[in-house]
């Protein structure tokens, strides 16, 4: 961002992009938008930050996308700056607000086409910008190469294979059912979900296969504002998983690249339908068929108190929120919800892009997480279950940062912990030792 | 005066009807050739079902979860628009002037309700224009043209009800009654007022974005 400083505004550019954006609906919702207020209390960060009212979602709007089109495009720098703060700074795109207008205004929309007209001038939080290239250059957000990736499936079924027998991980396996995409924290710091995903689909006896190429489900170009750039991210994926023959896309537990790859990446990619190549299926929808079908049984519930934080891009943005619930009733003899819930709940505050988004934005994130911390306190649960890396994340600091005392888990560390291992699978010598 | 009342009350009112209705029709079509190029997404997952939950939830009183939350403002919005449409449609006075100019007109109030539901409207414009004012999230919000609009929508009201119960010079006052309104529905296609039309249409949208893609219920 300090480089693109330098560069003077090309205002030309912003009106094209502007232009291109003024369809019916970004013309109606900014024309009839009519001031009453109602958005701000939907907002966490106006409600965590003692609310002031610049942190409304009409406000936001109104001062970044509605300023530009006012002003025809013709803006500085410094105006582009202020809007950095907003866009990114004080903006998750959450959707909840749009729940909450009379008129049903998508305001997280106007940010993220705001947000695209801050990316052509070079401005976009530096955390999301180094990922850029990685994207561009090899394929993901973390540049792991295909051979890493290789070497860590490799590394993770063998240790997967001491828990349970005859553990595989297949990479490019055609016709497979369920081309398996992951985040690629996975891989770089948290190998063992690749381990605990195999166990849990090697258990379920499931057709699985990770690819080579466009296994990064993630896509931080939509939250950086490079629309370009996200949609041959998911493209790289849908192609892969046509090459591949496989019957559907399936994702790790990540709350944005559902939104990706099922909601917003097939117009990116320029699918006129609006609709993926092929179904796209989220760890969660997974997991409760293999619950509910007994495909996956559990051996004990967990006792201690337990809540489940609803991703908004895996419930309100997913409408995943039921399945969610009922897979910790099978987890789970002590569910407490969060209120409010559901297509309701309110973002954690780690969303669109903040959690990559660094050090410079953490004081904000944390002040914002304020919300979220005291739904977490209110219900006394001890464990918070999220199917959601940035939620994951956000939780983790959010449990230090107010003294929250629980384990932030996903489901899948929860589901290996307590599933039945049945007798086939179970390694030679735990069998040899129950004989 | 007499040679006033006639031309507002005649072409100058054919001449705001046309304009009103017109001006919405133009807006709408110009909208929809706009969204028909470049917003697919409206198109690409309609559901009846969804529009018609999404806008009726917001039509009826505390209707949705952001309403229920206000639940004082929400019941004020509320009856602010009931008497904005039904105290001009079913006036006795108008409903006469329909009669006499095409032969019939809909059914009417009794003049002592359309007295209180007028005197009720105008309560609600004074506490929706202080409620401006005094909340901070919406004065932030609110430019000068949103309380002029404000005033221009009760003002109609304000003088039909002074004409009516001949206070103040009672010709001006009726005079000034027809100007108002004929401002207003002239104002309505070419502002935020669009609203009367267009908010079956951003309701609709999002019945389909939320309700109909996801099953997330947007109020």
């Amino acid at each position: 961002m300090e480089n693109a400083n330098e560069r003077p505004v090309d205002t030309k550019e912003i009106r094209e992009l502007l232009d291109a954006n003024d369809g019916a609906r970004i013309r109606t919702w900014l024309s009839i938008c009519s001031r009453c207020g109602l958005c701000a209390e939907s907002c966490f960060f106006y409600l965590a930050n003692n609310k002031d009212p610049r942190l409304s979602p009409a406000y936001k709007f109104k001062n970044t996308l509605g300023e530009m089109y006012r002003r025809k495009g013709k803006v500085d720098r410094e105006f582009l700056r202020k809007c950095y703060d907003i866009l990114w700074g004080e903006c998750t795109t959450c959707k909840r607000c749009s729940l909450y207008c009379p008129f049903g205004i998508d305001i997280a929309t106007m940010i993220s086409a705001a947000r695209a007209v801050c990316y052509s001038q070079g401005i976009t939080p530096e955390g999301l910008a180094r990922t850029l290239d990685h994207y561009r250059e090899v394929g993901n957000q973390m540049g792991i190469s295909s051979e890493e990736l290789r070497d860590t499936c490799e590394w993770m079924a063998e240790e997967a294979a001491d828990e349970v027998r005859g553990l595989e991980i297949p990479i490019d396996k055609k016709g497979a059912k369920y081309m398996y995409t992951i985040n690629p924290r996975e891989p770089k710091y948290y190998p063992l979900d690749l381990a605990m995903a195999a166990q849990i689909f090697t258990v379920a006896r499931e057709s699985w296969t990770i690819p080579s190429t466009g296994w990064d489900c993630t896509n931080l170009p939509m939250y950086a504002g490079d629309r370009a750039l996200a949609g041959q991210v998911v493209k790289s994926m849908y192609d892969k998983a046509l090459e591949l023959g496989v019957e559907k896309i399936l994702l790790t537990e990540c709350g944005h690249a559902f939104r990706s790859a099922a909601f917003e990446g097939p117009y990116f990619a320029g699918y006129p339908d609006g609709k993926p190549p092929l179904e796209v299926v989220h760890s969660v929808q997974l997991f409760y068929e293999y619950l509910s079908d007994g495909r996956i049984q559990i051996a004990r519930k967990l006792e201690e108190p337990v809540t489940y934080q609803d991703p908004c891009n895996v419930s309100r943005n997913g409408g995943l929120w039921e399945e969610g619930r009922r897979i910790i009733e099978y987890l789970a003899e002590d569910f407490r919800d969060m209120s409010p819930n559901r297509e309701h709940n309110h973002c954690c505050g780690g969303g669109g892009g903040y959690i990559p988004m660094g050090p410079e934005f953490k004081r904000r994130r944390m002040i914002s997480g304020r919300v979220k911390a005291e739904q977490i306190k209110a219900t006394g649960a001890k464990i918070v279950i999220t199917p959601c890396h940035n939620c994951y994340d956000q939780i983790s600091d959010l449990n230090e940062e107010y003294n929250l005392g629980i384990k932030v888990s996903s489901l899948k560390e929860i589901i290996c912990d307590i599933m039945v291992i049945p007798d086939e699978f179970k390694p030679e010598s735990q069998e040899k030792h129950s004989d | 005066m007499d040679g006033l009342y006639v031309f507002l009350t005649g072409p100058a009112l054919w001449i705001t009807f046309i304009i009103f209705i017109g001006g919405l029709i133009l807006r709408l079509a110009y909208l929809f050739g706009l969204s028909r190029e470049r917003d697919r997404v409206f198109y690409n997952h309609m559901s009846f079902s969804w529009a018609m939950k999404s806008i009726l939830h917001w039509l009826i009183p505390w209707g949705s979860v952001s309403l229920r939350l206000q639940p004082v403002f929400s019941l004020v919005f509320f009856v602010f628009h009931v008497c904005l449409l039904g105290v001009p449609l079913f006036l006795l006075a108008h409903n006469m002037l329909w009669e006499e100019a095409f032969g019939f007109g809909l059914w009417s109030l009794p003049d002592v309700w359309a007295d209180i539901l007028t005197v009720i409207l105008i309560g609600c414009a004074i506490f929706l224009f202080v409620r401006r004012l005094v909340r901070l999230e919406v004065r932030i919000l609110t430019t000068l043209w949103d309380y002029t609009v404000l005033v221009l929508t009760t003002l109609p009201f304000v003088t039909g009800f002074l004409a009516y119960h001949q206070q103040g010079p009672y010709e001006v006052m009726l005079l000034l009654h027809v100007v108002f309104a004929e401002i207003l529905l002239i104002v309505i296609p070419f502002s935020k007022l669009g609203h009367i039309i267009l908010f079956f249409f951003t309701r609709a949208f999002i019945g389909f974005e939320m309700g109909g893609r996801r099953g997330a219920r947007p109020w």
